[in-house]
């Protein structure tokens, strides 16, 4: 268990604001917040990299607040990788132990394994410069997870990567989750992120905690409006999946049954940005799997952009040019058609 | 000659001719012919200094051994300086790019000082302190230590004048270096020290070893500080100096041949190395 008691770091433009947080053993834990938040902060005291101003660190009741990074046994993965760049793949993930001064064989032994499980192996002698972005960050993660850590902290290990890979490695962050019996604390800015992935969330604002709790919690009962603000603007419906026809998966929501191109069955949530929807005044035909007649429940200005809630069973967000807005000439209570691709909706 | 002018001016018309053809621009053009100058008047003097010497007068001056001990003395002592600054300059580099601390102004200013002073008034203010009983000079000379007219004096002089380089070159490899790759080595159990010579300095060995070579390149070519500090044992530029005063121009020409010849061979031999040195791009 990670236990953080009225911590405080005062460093340039950065602050941590008298925190306080308890981490459960085994936990998937997410710092949400914008940039400027601290977050990132926070996460590099608990790795030891700053000492703080004042509070204290406690990993398993041993109070670590002015122990070395080298002496607290977490791993850590940045952003942007970090990898070491005149060390060749192998050599990266070997680093720890290799300190260690493990036997050769041994080493290789466990590299190996680590390489096979992240489906790297082909990539040993390569230099980090030659990787793309997904496989930068899977040797990232082997190199952090050789020492077998009880804590695994990433700061925004996926914000750098296109849109597959983040899902792969989101994929493989739950793996590991369950494989190493582990604590991973996570940092983000992007929500969906956080509630594919976590077990709780602790949304920070200028260095200070604004809630703490499980995804549902923090979306069902934002305490406050940053916290509103900062998690509301995503469709959430919970629903349950089964197989459907060419490939694809029917969530039925209980009012309306909505295709996605992923495959899950049983128990979902779904989320379908806002973005991803589009408007029409007619029932036209496009390749779009999902279409919902419905009506328009609320308007909001947002100045360059207009954002409508709809009503179609469930209620949808989607945000609209003020160009297109003007044009299909809308109001509330207006009838409308929606449309948005299979591949728009996400299941987890 | 005037042939030699007039196929000067056609060349030139044909390089400005082949510009146009690649489509620059008149300012660029202009700007390439005025940035020539600068090239230019580097280039001429020295490469009419190589060819000026015959063959016959330099290999006399390669069997004289008052030329090569100069020589022998210059490149020494120089080599002593650079490794003396490399000791006490790459460490002062690791902080400077790591650490913002009160005085870290004044620090670098010191540092960079050595350039803007004379090197006369280099010498002598070295002589002062490093004199047989100067402050610094008199607890050294009672270990033996002398540095008026002796290697140590020639040594010291060159360290003086030239260690900003090391210190200089060495920080902004350091500075390249994210410092969250140090941080991610340290989490996977390098103290600091170990993090240092594992990541640290072998990602910077390239601007160290840049900063090095200017290191030593500047301390052969001192003459000012070192004349003042220690006129013998003579380096080379002492004895090309020497030679010139006493003997003449022609007597002095072969030695600066050999000693410019010696330099621009390491200065060619490190670009190629480095050239071939594996440089790690940042993200």
């Amino acid at each position: 268990m990670i236990k953080i008691e009225n911590l405080s770091k005062d460093w340039k433009k950065f602050k941590i604001d008298n925190i306080s947080l308890e981490i459960n053993d085994n936990e998937y834990f997410v710092f949400l917040g914008p940039s400027g938040s601290g977050k990132t902060m926070l996460l590099e005291l608990i790795a030891g990299m700053w000492s703080p101003d004042s509070g204290k660190v406690y990993m398993n009741n041993t109070n670590v607040t002015y122990l070395p990074p080298e002496k607290r046994g977490v791993g850590f993965v940045y952003q942007n990788y970090m990898l070491f760049p005149h060390k060749t793949v192998f050599e990266n993930i070997a680093f720890g132990l290799t300190l260690r001064k493990k036997e050769k064989q041994q080493i290789k032994i466990e590299v190996e394994e680590l390489m096979n499980l992240f489906g790297i192996s082909e990539l040993s002698d390569r230099l980090p410069r030659t990787l793309s972005g997904g496989e930068q960050q899977r040797t990232a993660l082997a190199r952090a997870l050789i020492i077998h850590p009880k804590v695994l902290l990433m700061d925004e290990p996926l914000s750098a990567l296109d849109r597959k890979t983040r899902e792969e490695l989101i994929q493989e962050f739950r793996r590991i989750h369950k494989k190493f019996d582990i604590t991973i604390i996570q940092v983000t800015h992007n929500f969906d992120e956080a509630l594919q992935l976590a077990d709780r969330i602790a949304i920070l604002k200028k260095g200070k905690i604004s809630q703490v709790g499980t995804t549902d919690e923090i979306f069902r009962h934002p305490k406050d409006k940053f916290v509103a603000d900062f998690v509301g603007s995503e469709n959430i419906i919970n629903g349950i999946a089964k197989e459907g026809i060419d490939g694809l998966t029917i969530v039925d929501t209980g009012n309306i049954k909505i295709e996605s191109s992923q495959k899950k069955i049983g128990d979902v949530h779904l989320t379908i940005r806002p973005e991803d929807i589009t408007l029409s005044n007619e029932n036209i035909v496009t390749s779009a799997r999902n279409v919902f007649k419905g009506y328009i429940k609320e308007i909001y200005d947002l100045g360059t952009i207009i954002k409508l809630t709809v009503d179609v069973g469930e209620q949808l967000i989607l945000v609209l040019t003020r160009k297109s807005f003007s044009d299909l000439e809308l109001n509330i209570g207006k009838e409308i058609y929606i449309y948005f691709k299979a591949t728009a909706v996400n299941l987890f | 000659m005037e042939v030699k002018k007039s196929l000067f001016t056609i060349k030139l018309l044909i390089i400005i001719w082949k510009f146009k053809m690649r489509k620059l621009d008149y300012t660029t053009i202009f700007f390439a012919i005025m940035g020539s100058f600068l090239v230019l008047f580097i280039f001429i003097p020295i490469i009419n200094l190589i060819t000026s010497s015959d063959a016959g007068s330099i290999i006399s001056n390669l069997q004289d051994s008052q030329v090569i001990s100069s020589i022998f003395v210059s490149v020494y002592s120089a080599l002593f300086a650079t490794v003396i600054a490399l000791l006490f300059g790459v460490p002062l580099a690791y902080i400077l790019a790591r650490h913002d601390f009160k005085g870290k102004g004044f620090i670098e200013s010191i540092i960079d000082v050595p350039i803007v002073i004379p090197h006369t008034v280099v010498g002598i203010a070295l002589l002062l302190v490093f004199t047989s009983n100067g402050i610094i000079g008199a607890p050294l000379s009672k270990l033996g230590l002398t540095f008026t007219d002796a290697i140590p004096g020639i040594v010291i002089a060159m360290l003086f004048v030239s260690s900003s380089f090391v210190v200089n070159s060495s920080r902004e490899g350091f500075e390249s270096i994210d410092p969250r790759m140090e941080k991610v080595a340290r989490t996977l159990g390098a103290g600091t020290l170990r993090t240092f010579y594992s990541i640290s300095l072998p990602l910077a060995l390239r601007s160290i070893v840049v900063g090095s070579v200017m290191c030593w390149a500047r301390s052969v070519s001192e003459f000012g500080a070192v004349i003042i500090l220690a006129y013998y044992p003579l380096v080379a530029p002492t004895l090309i100096y020497q030679k010139f005063v006493n003997y003449g121009l022609d007597n002095a020409t072969p030695v600066a041949v050999i000693l410019i010849s010696i330099c621009l061979a390491i200065f060619i031999l490190v670009r190629v190395l480095m050239r071939g040195w594996r440089t790690y791009d940042k993200n």
